[in-house]
């Protein structure tokens, strides 16, 4: 099974990452490669098997309903690439 | 005396008895990182100044006789784990400036355990690969040979135990990335019960896979460590309130009548005969001490790795969606918010991180979900199945680590696929959260082999004795001779090749 040039365009939008053409190429043949791997996984009969997300036997543990110390906005602003007057500052999201 | 070459367990006895000093453990340990790391480059980040006022400061509260089960030792720590005194990079150009707000769980616990921390080590990019060439800061490699990879990706913690540049270290194991490496570089590695240790502050990979364990020397020293980062956390909810034991301690040698599993499929086509050979031979030792050794069928083996291939990566693209280039580390600019993601991502992350990102993306996509991600997750039940019959019939189960020894640098760089095999008897334990130990068993064309023995959820201690067992009773065997280059004995040798 091979993937197509306009498959792989598509999830690189979905996966927001941007490309060379050149890293493009060898990505359609890597992931080619590696979904044909993958896809011995169609020699099980996999019908009736529950799926399993985890393997721990724990749901929905929650903390305590204490106030606790949270991060100092001084620490996110000294970790933020772009910020003013306590806010991030990002490019536009919508056009004008 | 090369106080480098110390287990842990003997640097606490020197260290309470006043023979040595911290201060002088950590600047023997400083000066052999600069001795050698040049060449290993086990270390992204030597934290210089903070390790010698951790050592002065447990050398008064030595002083003062207090005990604490790391006090004064040399730590080094996988830089995939949180520190907010040093850069956590995760060896990706994302983070190379990145400073942490917090520690995690895990150093919090190094801290007051009196350890010093000596470095953040290097990996692949955010945990990806199993050879840490898919470093942003260039390879590892590996102590034993150094045109060879140190196995991945904590690739950097098992070279800095092996060569001297630290006690003990932290990785981290998603489908093999303590274990491997451990077993490419010859020294003891544990990947503990998934929950067993805090994930709070280990950058994450995969999340229903991931798993913080440490590395010694010795099993012994693994064990000590173990008893001090595991427990609950109730800042990771999937951490588990198991009790911890007293790993060290309860350390014993007897080995009969444990029931010892020998997965059929573990020895398959692809095996390296050598490395076959050296652990059948490890397995006959066991058995000799009194252990029974019992074939046992793991049948969906084949199919892990696949699995693995789509859970992980999966995981890997939601949990790398932060990267953003808004909140912090690397920052690009674009026309639009979209076109800023992009370039973001486009430039920070490296090639493996990319692959699994879109191979992740693509698997949860509208249209290939049930095809790939649902059918992973419904063949990951039929591997924990295989693990959960087995251990009604066995204690543990006994095999390889990987299929080869070390391999050369750049060997795999151009082919994923082949890549990615070399997890193939280690992602198993990680798809079924189970917990597994790597000791030394010998070697295979001069290079280290490691034996993997795997138990039930929760054996950690299980699991470390029967390694003690085997260390025991191979205790003066002649492979133990050979050191890695990199060791006092060796550096003339390696200065002259």
């Amino acid at each position: 099974m091979s993937i197509s040039h306009e498959e792989v365009l598509r999830v690189a939008t979905l996966s927001r990452l941007a490309f060379s053409a050149e890293e493009l190429k060898r990505l359609e043949e890597d992931l080619a490669r590696i979904l044909d791997y993958v896809n011995t996984l169609g020699e099980l009969d996999l019908a009736a098997i529950a799926p399993t997300a985890q393997v721990i036997p724990l749901v929905n543990r929650l903390r305590n309903d204490e106030p606790a110390e949270c991060l100092p906005v001084a620490e996110l602003e000294r970790m933020a690439p772009n910020w003013e007057d306590d806010m991030y500052r990002v490019a536009p999201v919508f056009e004008e | 005396m090369d106080l480098c070459s110390l287990s842990i367990t003997e640097a606490r006895q020197r260290l309470g008895r006043r023979e040595i000093s911290s201060v002088e453990l950590t600047q023997a340990v400083l000066r052999r990182i600069q001795d050698v790391d040049e060449r290993v480059h086990a270390y992204i980040t030597v934290t210089e100044e903070t390790a010698l006022a951790a050592a002065e400061r447990a050398d008064r509260l030595l002083s003062e006789g207090v005990d604490a089960p790391l006090l004064g030792v040399p730590i080094a720590v996988k830089d995939n784990i949180c520190t907010r005194d040093a850069p956590t990079t995760c060896a990706s150009r994302m983070l190379t400036d990145f400073r942490p707000a917090y520690d995690a769980t895990v150093v919090g616990k190094l801290r007051d355990a009196g350890a010093v921390i000596v470095g953040k080590t290097n990996l692949d990019e955010f945990a990806m690969g199993s050879s840490t060439e898919f470093s942003a800061f260039g390879p590892t490699r590996n102590p034993y040979d150094l045109d060879r990879v140190p196995g991945g990706s904590s690739g950097g913690s098992a070279a800095a135990v092996a060569a001297g540049e630290a006690l003990g270290a932290l990785g981290s194991d998603t489908g093999g990335s303590i274990r491997l490496p451990a077993s490419f570089c010859g020294v003891v590695g544990l990947k503990p019960t998934y929950g067993r240790v805090s994930r709070y502050g280990l950058v994450a990979y995969a999340s229903s896979l991931d798993q913080i364990g440490p590395f010694a020397g010795d099993v012994q020293g693994c064990a000590e460590l173990l008893s001090v980062i595991a427990g609950h956390d109730p800042m990771d909810a999937t951490s588990l309130d198991w009790p911890v034991g007293d790993y060290a301690a309860s350390l014993s040698t007897d080995v009969k009548g444990l029931r010892i599993g020998v997965p059929d499929e573990y020895f398959g086509a692809g095996l390296d005969p050598a490395v076959e050979s050296v652990v059948r031979s490890a397995i006959r030792q066991l058995e000799s001490a009194g252990a029974e050794v019992l074939p046992v069928s793991l049948p969906h083996t084949k199919y892990a790795l696949a699995a693995y291939y789509v859970i992980a990566p999966a995981e890997a693209s939601a949990n790398l969606s932060r990267y953003d280039g808004v909140k912090y580390g690397l920052s690009e600019d674009g026309a639009d918010i979209w076109e800023a993601f992009a370039a973001t991502r486009g430039k920070g992350f490296g090639i493996e991180v990319k692959r699994r990102i879109m191979i992740g993306t693509y698997a949860l996509s509208a249209g290939y979900y049930d095809a790939y991600y649902l059918k992973a997750q419904r063949a990951r039940t039929l591997i924990k199945q295989d693990f959960d019959r087995a251990f009604e019939k066995v204690d543990l189960l006994a095999g390889p680590t990987a299929p080869t020894v070390a391999f050369k640098i750049g060997e795999k760089m151009a082919d994923p696929v082949s890549m990615y095999l070399t997890d193939i008897f280690t992602v198993t334990v990680n798809t079924a959260g189970l917990p597994a130990l790597v000791v030394p068993c010998g070697l295979a064309h001069a290079m280290p082999v490691g034996l993997q023995l795997i138990g039930p959820a929760g054996s950690e201690g299980r699991l470390l004795n029967a390694g003690y067992a085997y260390e025991q009773l191979t205790a003066q065997a002649e492979w133990r001779a050979c050191r890695p280059l990199m060791t006092a004995e060796n550096a003339e040798i390696a200065e002259e090749n």
